[in-house]
C-alpha cells in the first residue's frame, strides 16, 4: 500500500514548479512592450528553472522506499461546499513525476529552439508568454491529485493550444484550425466534465486518493460509463477516434508548438488521464476494450494519413496520431499495457519533438516550405539537422537501439500477451510507420532538388541545432536508459500495478517479426520515394491515397454528420424566430398603428364635431342607465 | 304647481342650450349656451332639492355658480385672446389642433 508523505524538503518547492512559469506568462502577457527585449529569455529561464526543480525532486524520490513515493501538497482549499471538497492540491508520485519532467525539459529545449525559429516575429513575447502559460497548465493538469483540479490544467492547456495554433491569426487558415481545435476539444470535454459529475455522484470524492480506493465498490455498469466518458474527454485532447479531425489543422501554428503541445505534451494527456484512472478500467472490462478498438482504428488511420499527405508537418501529425494511438491502445490492454502506455509516451515525446524540430529546422532554411516535393538532396546542406532527424527516424519506426524500439516492441509483446489479432495489427502498422517515415526521410534529405527557384538552403543557428542534438541524444538512448537502468516498470508499478502473461512463443520471435515488417516497409518507402524520381506535382494515386490526403474525409463526415444539422436547424430556428416570433409581435403593433392612423382622422379640430360626440356619448351612456334601471 | 314641471323646462332649457352649442359659429353665442345648460342643471337641481324636501340640491346648485363663475372668466379670456390674433370669433376657424 502506498504512503502518502508530505511535503518537506524538496517537494515543498511542488507550487514553484507551476508558479515559475505562470509567473513568467503573467509577465509577459501583461508586462507590455517593455518586456520585449528579455522576455523572451525570461520564459527560457523560468522553464529552465522548473525543469531544475523536478531533476532535484526525481533524486529526491529516488532515495525514498518505493511504497512512499506519494507526495501531496496542499496549496490551499479551492472549493469547499457541504460534501463537497475540492483542493488546490499538488500529487506527485512516480507517474506525474515522468510527467513533470518530459514537460519541463523538452519544454526547455523547445524554448531554447524558440528563440532562434522566432527570432524575427514581431510578436514573439506574445508567443512565448503563451507557450509558458501552456506548461503552466500542463503542469497542473499532470499534479492535480483530484479530477477537479485535472480539468483546470486540462482548459488551460485547451486555451494554450487554442491560443498557439491561432498565433499567426491573420492568416484565416490558422484562425479557422484553431477554433476547430477548440471545438472538437469542447466536445471531449463534456466527456471529462460528466465522468467528474458521475465520479463525484458514485464516490462521494474526487480525489484520487478516494476514488480508487473506492473503485472495486461501485457497479460495473456505473464504472463502465464514467470509462466511456474519460474515453471521450482522452479522444478529444488525444486526437483519437472519432475526434481526430482537429490535429492536422493543428500544423498551421508554429512549428515549435506542434512539437511541444500537438506531438510531446498535450496530445499526450488523454493517455496520461487512462493511465491514472487505471482503476476504474480494471474494473471495467468493457471500456477498456473500447479503449483498445480506438486505439487501434487511430493507430491506423494516422499511419495511412501519414503516408499520403506531402506536408511534412502534416505527415508527422498523421504519425503523432498513430504512435498515441498505440499508447492509448496500450492503456486499454489493462495491467499489462499502463506502463508501456506511459514508456512508449515518454520515447515518443522525445524523438518526436526532435523530429519536428527538425522539420521545422528544414523549413527555417528552406523560405518555410512544407511541401516535401519541394526539398530533396538536403542531406549535405543540413548536416545536424540530417544526423538528428535520422536518430528520430530510427526511433519512430523501432531499429534498436533507438528509443522508440524498446518502447514499441513492449507494447507489441503486451498485444500479443492479450490476443494474437491485435498483436498482428500492431506489427503491420509498425510496417506502415518504417513504410512513411521512409517516404519522408527520402523526399526531404535524398534525391534530387526539386527546390523552389529562390530557396537557399542552409542549416540552422545553434540556438536550433543543439536542442536537436540534446533530443536526438534522448531519441538513440533514452528507451535503454529508462528500461535498464531507470527500471521504468519496477519504478510505475506502485501506480500503475503490471502483471505479465507468458506468451506461446518467444519474445525474440516477436521481436524478429516486428523488424522484418519494418525493414519490408521501409524498404518500399525507399523504392518509391529515394530510387524513383518525385514529381513535383502529386500523381492523383490510388483511392487510399486519395482518401488519406482528405484525412480519411474525417471533415465530410464531421461535416455532414454534425455541421450541417447543427446549421440546419439553426436556420429552422432562424426561420421560425423571424416568421412566427417576430410575425406576431409585428402583426400586433401594425395592427395598432393601422387602427391609430384611421382613429385620429376623427381628431378634426372641430369643436362642434367634439362637442357632438360628447352630446351622442351622453345620449348612449343615459340611455344604458335607463335601460339597465328598466330591465 | 307641480315641480314636476320646473324639471321639464330645465330639460327644456337644457336641449336649447346643447342645440345652440352644436348650431351656432359664434363662441360668444356658444359660451352663452353653455351657461344656458348650466343654469338648467341649476334649475333641475333646486327643484329635485323641493320635491325631496332637502336642501342637497340647493348646495349643488351653489357649487354649480361657483364654478360657473370661474368658468366664465376662463372662457371669456380664451375668446378674447382668440379673437385678438385671429380677428374672428368663429369657433371652427381655429382647426390646427388635429391629427
Amino acid at each position: 500500500m502506498t504512503q502518502i508523505i508530505p511535503a518537506e524538503g524538496i517537494f515543498a518547492l511542488l507550487w514553484v514548479l507551476i508558479a515559475l512559469p505562470a509567473v513568467g506568462a503573467v509577465i509577459l502577457l501583461f508586462g507590455g512592450r517593455r518586456t520585449n527585449s528579455w522576455g523572451p529569455y525570461l520564459a527560457v529561464l523560468t522553464v529552465v528553472g522548473s525543469a531544475v526543480i523536478g531533476v532535484l525532486m526525481l533524486l529526491a524520490l529516488m532515495d525514498q522506499p518505493a511504497e512512499q513515493r506519494t507526495v501531496v501538497q496542499n496549496v490551499y482549499d479551492w472549493v469547499f461546499v457541504g460534501s463537497f471538497q475540492a483542493s488546490f492540491a499538488l500529487q506527485l508520485d512516480q507517474l506525474s513525476m515522468v510527467f513533470v519532467l518530459l514537460i519541463t525539459i523538452v519544454g526547455a529545449l523547445i524554448h531554447i529552439y524558440s528563440l532562434g525559429y522566432m527570432a524575427h516575429d514581431p510578436d514573439r513575447r506574445k508567443f512565448f508568454g503563451y507557450l509558458n502559460l501552456f506548461v503552466a497548465a500542463m503542469l497542473i493538469l499532470v499534479l492535480a491529485n483530484n479530477y477537479l483540479l485535472l480539468y483546470v490544467g486540462w482548459e488551460g492547456v485547451g486555451l494554450a493550444s487554442y491560443l498557439l495554433i491561432g498565433f499567426w491569426q491573420r492568416k484565416p487558415s490558422a484562425a479557422a484550425a484553431a477554433k476547430k481545435a477548440f471545438i472538437i476539444n469542447r466536445v471531449g470535454d463534456v466527456g471529462l466534465s460528466l465522468a467528474i459529475m458521475l465520479i463525484f455522484i458514485t464516490f462521494g470524492s474526487i480525489t484520487f486518493q478516494d476514488v480508487f480506493g473506492q473503485a472495486s465498490e461501485a457497479s460495473e455498469g456505473t464504472l463502465t460509463a464514467i470509462g466511456l466518458l474519460l474515453l471521450l474527454a482522452a479522444a478529444g485532447k488525444s486526437a483519437q477516434f472519432p475526434l481526430q479531425a482537429w490535429l492536422l489543422d493543428a500544423m498551421e501554428g508554429p512549428t515549435p508548438v506542434s512539437a511541444l503541445i500537438h506531438a510531446a505534451t498535450m496530445v499526450t494527456a488523454g493517455v496520461y488521464l487512462i493511465v491514472r484512472s487505471n482503476a476504474i478500467y480494471n474494473a471495467a472490462i468493457w471500456a477498456a476494450t473500447a479503449v483498445v478498438v480506438v486505439g487501434l482504428i487511430t493507430i491506423f488511420m494516422g499511419a495511412i494519413i501519414g503516408s499520403a499527405k506531402d506536408d511534412i508537418k502534416k505527415s508527422l501529425a498523421g504519425s503523432t496520431m498513430s504512435q498515441i494511438g498505440y499508447m492509448v491502445f496500450a492503456a486499454g490492454l489493462g495491467p499489462i499495457g499502463y506502463i508501456f502506455a506511459i514508456f512508449h509516451l515518454l520515447t515518443h515525446g522525445v524523438y518526436k519533438a526532435g523530429l519536428f524540430l527538425g522539420a521545422g529546422s528544414v523549413m527555417h532554411g528552406m523560405n518555410d516550405t512544407v511541401n516535401m516535393r519541394r526539398y530533396g538532396a538536403l542531406k549535405g546542406l543540413m548536416v545536424i539537422t540530417f544526423i538528428t532527424f535520422m536518430a528520430g527516424y530510427l526511433a519512430i519506426i523501432g531499429i534498436p537501439p533507438f528509443a522508440g524500439f524498446w518502447s514499441k516492441d513492449e507494447i507489441i509483446h503486451a498485444a500479443f500477451e492479450r490476443n494474437w489479432i491485435i498483436g498482428a495489427a500492431t506489427i503491420l502498422a509498425a510496417g506502415i510507420t518504417g513504410f512513411y517515415m521512409t517516404r519522408m526521410v527520402a523526399m526531404t534529405f535524398f534525391g534530387k532538388a526539386r527546390w523552389e527557384d529562390d530557396a537557399h538552403p542552409h542549416e540552422s543557428p545553434p540556438v536550433m541545432t543543439i536542442p536537436l542534438i540534446i533530443l536526438a541524444i534522448g531519441s538513440t538512448f533514452l528507451g535503454m536508459a529508462l528500461l535498464f537502468w531507470g527500471n521504468i516498470e519496477t519504478w510505475l508499478e506502485p501506480v500503475t500495478g503490471y502483471e505479465s502473461v507468458p506468451t506461446p512463443l518467444p519474445t525474440a520471435f516477436y521481436i524478429a517479426v516486428t523488424l522484418v515488417v519494418v525493414v519490408i516497409g521501409a524498404v518500399i518507402g525507399w523504392v518509391m520515394y529515394a530510387r524513383k524520381e518525385v514529381p513535383i506535382e502529386a500523381p492523383r494515386g490510388n483511392v487510399l491515397t486519395r482518401a488519406a490526403r482528405q484525412d480519411l474525409y474525417g471533415d465530410a463526415v464531421n461535416n455532414v454528420l454534425v455541421v450541417q444539422p447543427t446549421y440546419r436547424t439553426a436556420e429552422a430556428l432562424t426561420t421560425f424566430d423571424t416568421k412566427a416570433v417576430d410575425g406576431f409581435v409585428g402583426g400586433v403593433t401594425s395592427f395598432v398603428g393601422d387602427l391609430a392612423v384611421r382613429l385620429r382622422r376623427s381628431q378634426t379640430g372641430f369643436v362642434r364635431s367634439y362637442a357632438l360626440s360628447m352630446v351622442g356619448g351622453v345620449f348612449i351612456i343615459v340611455l344604458a342607465l335607463i335601460l339597465v334601471r328598466l330591465s | 304647481m307641480n315641480p314636476a314641471n320646473y324639471v321639464l323646462l330645465s330639460a327644456l332649457l337644457f336641449s336649447i342650450g346643447a342645440i345652440g352649442v352644436l348650431v351656432r359659429r359664434n363662441a360668444i353665442i356658444v359660451f352663452m349656451s353653455v351657461e344656458l345648460m348650466l343654469n338648467a342643471a341649476n334649475l333641475a337641481f333646486v327643484s329635485f332639492a323641493r320635491m325631496n324636501g332637502n336642501l342637497d340640491g340647493q348646495v349643488v346648485a351653489f357649487f354649480v355658480m361657483v364654478v360657473a363663475a370661474a368658468e366664465v372668466v376662463v372662457g371669456l379670456a380664451i375668446i378674447v385672446t382668440i379673437f385678438r390674433t385671429r380677428r374672428s370669433a368663429s369657433i371652427d376657424e381655429p382647426n390646427l389642433l388635429k391629427y
